[in-house]
């Protein structure tokens, strides 16, 4: 789960980070009122959840509080890359003479944290990361001994910071090394971090990606969930303890497990179709469970076929096939569907679906082959 | 002949009093595996499978009482991280980890640790492992493989099914399935069970199902390249899927143009592997 800048720098800022005065807004009216407070010349920074805000627009410079309110107006109008800006951030404008990169990451190759730091810091980090790697200082983290002391003064000399600065980086990626930890972070970085013109250590930017795996012991950071990011089937799915993610084809699939449902995928593409989403409706899952799902496949307007392959071991195919028929008496539906199902009680599912007339398939390539043909017109 | 697990493998189930844990204990015991004692804090005591299977509170126990040298772990993903380091406590030499969607900050601390004790884990969020006529620990359905010479290893559970029933539908056994789980963070990779699989002396052919995400399929790839001599056969899943979605596996994710299926079968056919087009082909290329 991605957090919002302002989410992220006021988690930084409570485990030391110095960060600008500043405060969301999510009108015209408050972003004025924020940056009479701040003295007038701020940033207005829009708060959605995907990189480029800038070079969209979406960060500008505002002299006076009359010129933030006009510019939040704009702002706030604005999609960037398909999502509509609910917020901006109204931040005291800083001056400033070097931009760095820090931030923490899982290394999964190493299996343990890598804390990266750059001198060439800012909006280009991922050009310098492509094109000159060697300008990223990087120190692996043993997850039981945490961040030291020495590892962070070794970043602040790789990176040629000023001697005086050292104690304050220091503090700074200790504090963010802290907030990585506390909050389960697979992601805590400030891109940049800036050194003011008054020489001070300032995070301008923040960013911060938590483990869904780990939300059920952060309740306050689970409520930060920014749901404008998901669309409603997502976030049905998700409601269902099901994996969803909707892609742009003509073919729905329901599988059980993910890498099968990755087969089946690569499956339906190999015979000429696309898959119009992944579903992974998990092991052991009973009725109610496929009937959200197949009402999830069905209320994608795309979908020309749907395609189920279950592999029964905890999951028992006649407790799937109970699923599709409560669904389909839910949702009266004209789209084709195509069935195949091995494994634990496969036999007593194959009865329960004969009635509702589906094609079946024996094997997955005969599945993927009849589905990809159902969509283009063929009959069953 | 296989690896891992044989017919002196001891199994001890961690949360074996839990739906999950008591219906895959009567699986495993029905397909043969000597399955010597289960624990559940609060519950010792107690038996199990009609009064043959001891309950204990703590695994130091299970294992003293019991002689116990495998443990296979059922229990909540909140709780899972402290019974594979009670587990690597109690001395027992192979831990197998079911549960799915343990937090990875967790798996890196835990790794950290069994590590530095030189136990082996396999998992978390894997299907287990399956010596066909043998030996099953975890949840592989008892009826989808015969015993034969073919070693598969799987970052996939149902997929692995898949590859099983097609195996078996060529005719073709297997010696010893491993399902090293989708995590990021993982006891056994891809390189632990090909060195295994390349000096078992039953195990003459290998099978590696691989997904998109992570270099270890890349690594395997060098691996295969410079230390193997049995052919090796895989498939990669994720072919179609796009970057930076994470499709289901918290490790099956293409990030930053890397860990793609298409990297992922260069450098395998690199390595001379054959990779299969599709699951179903596999049995073919053996």
């Amino acid at each position: 789960m991605k957090l919002h800048e302002y989410q992220s720098k006021q988690i930084f800022a409570r485990y030391g980070v110095a960060i600008p005065r500043g405060r969301v807004a999510a009108s015209a009216s408050d972003a004025k009122q924020i940056a009479e407070e701040l003295g007038g010349k701020v940033v207005v920074k829009a708060q959605v959840l995907v990189g480029g805000r800038g070079k969209a627009g979406g960060i500008r410079l505002a002299r006076s509080s009359k010129e933030a309110a006009e510019l939040a107006t704009t702002i706030l109008g604005m999609e960037i890359k398909g999502l509509p800006v609910r917020k901006v951030l109204i931040d005291e404008a800083a001056s400033f003479s070097k931009e760095i990169y820090l931030g923490i990451t899982n290394d999964r190759a190493a299996k343990r944290p890598v804390i990266m730091a750059s001198a060439a810091g800012g909006v280009d980090i991922e050009e310098v990361a492509a094109q000159t790697p060697e300008k990223i200082i990087k120190i692996r983290i043993d997850p039981l001994m945490g961040l030291r002391e020495y590892q962070a003064r070794d970043l602040a000399v790789s990176i040629d910071l000023p001697r005086e600065l050292w104690r304050s980086f220091s503090e700074i990626a200790r504090g963010l090394w802290s907030a990585y930890q506390a909050c389960d972070a697979t992601l805590a970085e400030i891109n940049p971090l800036v050194i003011t013109t008054d020489q001070r250590l300032v995070a301008l930017d923040g960013k911060m990606d938590i483990d869904d795996n780990a939300l059920f012991r952060h309740s306050d950071l689970n409520e930060m969930r920014d749901l404008d990011v998901e669309n409603w089937a997502e976030i049905e799915a998700r409601k269902y303890g099901l994996s969803y993610i909707s892609l742009d084809g003509e073919i729905g699939c329901m599988v059980n497990g993910a890498g099968l449902a990755m087969a089946t995928m690569d499956m339906i593409k190999l015979s000429g179709g696309e898959p119009a989403n992944f579903l992974d409706i998990g092991g052991g899952a009973g009725a109610e469970k496929v009937a959200a799902a197949l009402r999830i496949i069905l209320a994608d307007k795309k979908v020309k076929a749907v395609l189920f392959n279950i592999f029964g071991g905890i999951t028992r195919c006649d407790e799937v096939a109970r699923g599709v028929l409560a669904a389909l008496n839910e949702v009266h539906t004209s789209v084709p569907m195509v069935v195949r199902l091995v494994g634990t009680n496969a036999e007593e599912g194959r009865q329960l679906l004969a009635e509702a007339k589906m094609a079946t398939a024996e094997t997955l390539l005969e599945a993927a082959q009849k589905a990809v043909a159902i969509a283009k017109g063929a009959t069953l | 002949m296989s690896i891992l697990i044989n017919k002196n493998t001891r199994l001890v189930v961690q949360g074996i009093t839990g739906n999950e844990g008591l219906f895959h204990t009567g699986q495993m015991v029905a397909y043969g595996t000597n399955v010597v004692a289960g624990v559940t804090p609060g519950k010792g005591g107690e038996w199990v499978m009609n009064g043959k299977i001891p309950v204990f509170d703590t695994l130091q126990t299970a294992v003293e009482t019991t002689g116990a040298n495998t443990s296979v772990i059922f229990v909540p993903a909140r709780f899972a991280p402290d019974a594979i380091l009670e587990a690597a406590d109690a001395g027992v030499q192979l831990i197998v980890c079911i549960t799915e969607g343990i937090p990875v900050q967790d798996m890196m601390r835990v790794r950290s640790y069994i590590d530095q004790k030189g136990v082996r884990l396999v998992g978390p969020n894997c299907p287990g492992m399956l010596t066909p006529g043998e030996c099953k620990v975890g949840i592989i359905p008892n009826t989808i493989a015969i015993p034969g010479n073919v070693g598969i290893v799987s970052r996939s559970g149902t997929l692995t099914y898949e590859v099983l029933y097609a195996l078996r539908g060529a005719g073709l056994g297997a010696s010893t399935c491993v399902g090293i789980g989708g995590d990021p963070v993982n006891g056994t990779n891809f390189l632990d069970v090909l060195d295994m699989f390349e000096a078992d002396p039953h195990t003459e052919k290998v099978v590696m199902i691989g997904e998109i995400g992570g270099s270890d399929e890349e690594k395997a790839a060098d691996f295969i390249n410079r230390k193997m001599t049995k052919p090796v056969v895989s498939f990669i899943a994720g072919q179609s899927a796009p970057a930076g979605k994470r499709m289901g596996h918290a490790g099956a994710i293409i990030e930053g143009g890397t860990g793609t299926a298409k990297d992922k079968i260069r450098a395998l056919e690199s390595a001379g592997v054959r990779v299969a087009k599709h699951p179903e082909e596999i049995p073919s290329l053996l």
